[in-house]
């Protein structure tokens, strides 16, 4: 009868051995269940002989229980606890035969041969407890594979999106960059637009200066000569003359001034102040510009421009050089409508390019009128994204309409509508808060 | 003599005022003024018997000198008044394009007055 748990303390060994071998817990292992599973034969050999079966058989479950409980113990045999578990019936079935057998030799001795019954049925119970282990511990280190597969991929994944993420930043860095640059550029493409405008304002005062400061001088002698004659009346009379002239000289260089201060501050980057100004004053001077720019490339042109000012309207706090930038934009774009048209027709158009500014309730409306080409409805809601320009390559950024309408919405709470009729002309409206 | 000068700026009137005081006092010329080229069709149509040169600039918004001169060439030839045009740019093309529609004489800006007072005095000596 002791020999199934004797057995059973072979097994043990010998399963755990082949159980830990070729991984790492096989080096700290090796002797101690090697040692065990000798020792588990020797001793049943030894015993057998001197003892009787009950006895040895008791020995064995003994040394069982305390080898399982030593196991139970050992962290690197967490898995296999269903397994020594399964060793406590016959343990106990062991015991209990040594007991009867004490307690009770006669009931024992009569039915000896069926004690091996319950030791037998404990042993399979043992038996199948490790299959099944088995089987759980194989499944187990499939799972944790594909466990460890598994944290591959994600690690794998994980440093691809981290690189996707530093090359997406890279990337917006980059375009956050070409949009500065763009920007700049645009104010460039229009700071050229300007510039035959600009020569063209700048010569007709400077004109104007050389042609009064002349005619001063010889106003000067003139009167000298009266002086001369005793004619005091005639002298006072070119003396307010020459007065008269000092000032036009004086304005007509203020005119020339403010244009070149007025070229500078379209080229600056803006410095975001504001500060209160002339709406009228300041679509004046862009139409001008924006006008004579056009008349540099096509000395042909012609264009009727048609102011109607509110005279009474208050100054308004906007950024200046932002607001001047719309303006030429949408000058720019006017005198290209018409100018495209004039192409169309023939000399029998006449273009004609109307500003009107109005109060209205707290805002004041500046409207930019043409009658040209139009906009096609098809595209109307697409104008102001950046990039639309239907100018052939090379002549629009696209950007103007788009910044303008920054600008104007994001920059000054303002606003920016338009109305067209394809082949009839297009309006621009602004509107700015006064406050 | 009576001339008419068409320009989009202004203080034209006061440069050429003085600058032909004493012609204007003595009466050898008389002077006036049109800021468009519409108002210089419109001041025509009453007194183009009487005026006798046309100074006029190009570039001026609206009707351009070019045009006013074909225009005038058109409609006033008889007698055809003497059309002088004044120009900022100076350029071959424009130039070219006014002497073939019967343009008179070139003058640039800044206009030199004492260029033109010769000029003008040549006119008057010629008939």
């Amino acid at each position: 009868m002791s020999f199934l748990t004797y057995l059973s303390i072979f097994l043990l060994f010998n399963w755990l051995n082949r159980a830990v071998k070729m991984t790492p817990l096989s080096f700290k292992w090796k002797a101690v269940l090697g040692i065990g599973q000798g020792a588990a034969a020797v001793a049943y050999f030894v015993l057998k002989k001197p003892l009787s079966d009950e006895v040895h058989l008791l020995i064995g479950s003994i040394a069982l229980g305390a080898i399982i409980k030593y196991f139970n113990e050992q962290e690197d045999f967490k898995s296999f606890r269903s397994y020594f578990e399964s060793h406590y019936p016959l343990i106990a079935v062991g015991i209990l035969i040594f007991l009867i057998s004490i307690i009770a030799p006669g009931f024992y001795d009569e039915y000896d041969q069926y004690f091996l019954l319950p030791l037998v049925a404990a042993f399979i119970w043992v038996i199948s407890r490790w299959a099944a282990s088995k089987k759980q511990r194989e499944e187990l280190l499939l799972y944790k594979a594909k466990n460890e597969e598994l944290d591959r991929l994600v690690a794998e994944r994980t440093a691809e999106i981290q690189n996707q993420k530093e090359e997406l930043e890279a990337t917006i860095e980059l375009l956050q960059n070409t949009q500065q640059q763009l920007i700049q550029s645009e104010k460039l493409a229009s700071l050229g637009e300007l510039t035959a405008g600009i020569a063209h304002e700048i010569q007709n005062p400077l004109n104007f200066v050389n042609n009064f400061a002349e005619v001063s001088s010889e106003l000067l002698e003139e009167m000298n000569q009266e002086l001369a004659k005793g004619d005091l009346e005639e002298a006072r009379y070119i003396a307010d003359d020459i007065r008269q002239n000092l000032e036009k000289i004086s304005q007509h260089g203020k005119r020339a001034d403010s244009i070149v201060k007025g070229m500078l501050q379209h080229s600056r980057t803006s410095n975001g102040q504001k500060e209160p100004v002339n709406i009228n004053n300041l679509a004046d001077e862009y139409m001008r510009l924006a006008y004579h720019g056009l008349r540099a490339k096509d000395k042909s042109f012609n264009s009727e421009l048609v102011t109607n000012f509110d005279n009474s309207l208050p100054e308004v706090n906007i950024i200046q050089q932002d607001v001047g930038r719309v303006l030429l934009n949408l000058f720019t774009n006017a005198f290209y409508a018409v100018h495209q048209k004039q192409k169309e027709i023939g000399q029998t158009f006449r273009p004609k390019i109307e500003v009107s500014t109005r109060l209205q309730h707290n805002n004041i409306e500046l409207t930019v009128k043409d009658n040209g080409i139009g906009i096609p409805e098809a595209i109307r809601d697409k104008i102001m994204q950046p990039f639309f320009t239907t100018k052939p390559t090379g002549e629009g950024t696209g950007l103007g309409l788009s910044l303008s309408y920054d600008i104007i919405v994001k920059g000054h709470n303002g606003n920016i509508a338009i109305e067209s009729e394809e082949g009839n002309g297009s309006v621009f409206i602004i509107t700015l808060p006064i406050i | 003599m009576k001339i008419l000068v068409v320009d989009d700026e202004v203080d034209v009137q006061p440069l050429f005022l003085q600058c032909f005081r004493k012609e204007i006092r003595n009466h050898v010329f008389d002077f006036d003024f049109a800021f468009s080229g519409e108002q210089a069709l419109d001041y025509l149509k009453d007194k183009h018997s009487e005026v006798v040169l046309i100074l006029s600039d190009i570039n001026m918004p609206g009707m351009s000198g070019i045009e006013l001169l074909s225009t005038i060439r058109k409609d006033y030839d008889n007698p055809p008044p003497l059309v002088m045009m004044i120009t900022a740019y100076g350029d071959e093309e424009t130039h070219a394009n006014a002497l073939q529609l019967g343009a008179n004489d070139f003058l640039t800006k800044p206009l030199d007055f004492n260029l033109l007072k010769e000029k003008l005095n040549t006119v008057l000596h010629n008939g």
